[in-house]
């Protein structure tokens, strides 16, 4: 097995390059992806038989909790790649994705309260769910707030990084908070052992707008991740071609 | 359409709920692009105060 792709994409031209050729390859599938699965969720599934046209704040809802769990696994993932070989542009990646994950998780926890009134008859609860959740967004902020904190890009990418990895044990706490504690949140009924527990024609375009968000996030992450390189990068020379176009 | 824009009593949760999403999806654009801009802006400040610039 040769690892040449794997310094390849260690490599921050090499990475400035492949992303700027990248990002349209996401984002055009991505916008498709979310405008089908807008249309199917809003128009074209069926009422819920309990909570009527209320439960079309799934659409929005889920994709943006997937967005929070799945991107924060990401930084954990680039920040401990980034710390154990040292790769300046695994550090990059992990900065790149906290603010889109910080947002998402914000539009969760809204999202969710405002599901969560109609059918729960409370905006907020301490529930494990949600305080979770909200620990969530507390790690995204610490770790940019963290970032910012420190002017030298090598010791803010080390010590976020730890911050990162650390904080991961919060996402399967989140993902599993709704089987093992009480909760007013329901289980999940797409991303569990065995069938889903929702009818087709809801949860196809719920899996689209899932498959968009990842897409889009994609898009986002590698535009961010060019900043990210460019501003590591103080002296390279490559950084005069990539500029000049 | 007023059948659709009232959700079925619900359009007091469902939109504010899309709204509050999609603001979230346009910004997450517009900022990582502002960043991406920046940024390249910042590097050519460089390569010009080192007189690098062709």
């Amino acid at each position: 097995m040769t690892w040449t792709w794997f310094h390849r994409l260690a490599s921050p031209p090499y990475v400035y390059g492949l992303a700027a050729r990248l990002t349209p390859w996401f984002a055009w599938p991505a916008a498709l992806l979310i405008v089908a699965g807008l249309w199917g969720g809003l128009v074209l599934a069926p009422p819920d038989y309990q909570q009527g046209d209320g439960f079309r704040i799934i659409y929005v809802h889920a994709p943006s909790a997937w967005m929070s769990l799945m991107v924060y696994t990401t930084m954990a993932v680039a920040a401990a790649v980034g710390l154990i070989w040292r790769i300046k542009v695994a550090h990059a990646v992990a900065a790149s994705c906290a603010p889109i994950g910080a947002s998402f998780t914000f539009a969760a926890l809204v999202t969710g309260a405002l599901w969560g009134e109609p059918m729960w008859g409370t905006y907020w609860e301490w529930d494990p769910r949600l305080t979770s959740e909200l620990v969530l967004l507390f790690l995204y902020l610490g770790y940019m707030g963290l970032r910012a904190g420190i002017d030298d890009t090598q010791r803010a990418d080390r010590a976020s990084a730890l911050l990162a990895v650390v904080g991961v044990v919060n996402v399967p706490i989140i993902h599993y908070s709704v089987t093992w504690w009480n909760s007013l949140h329901q289980a999940p009924s797409v991303m569990r052992l065995g069938k889903p527990t929702i009818s087709a024609a809801m949860l196809l375009p719920l899996l689209m707008m899932l498959l968009g968000f990842t897409l889009y996030f994609v898009a986002v992450l590698l535009v961010r991740l060019r900043s990210e390189v460019l501003a590591r990068e103080r002296t390279a020379s490559w950084i005069r071609e990539a500029v000049s176009a | 359409m007023k059948e659709f824009l009232d959700m079925g009593g619900y359009a007091a949760f469902v939109w504010p709920a899309y709204l509050v999403t999609l603001t979230v999806v346009v910004l997450n654009i517009v900022w990582a692009r502002r960043a991406l801009a920046r940024s390249r802006a910042e590097a050519r400040r460089r390569l010009d105060v080192r007189g690098e610039r062709p």
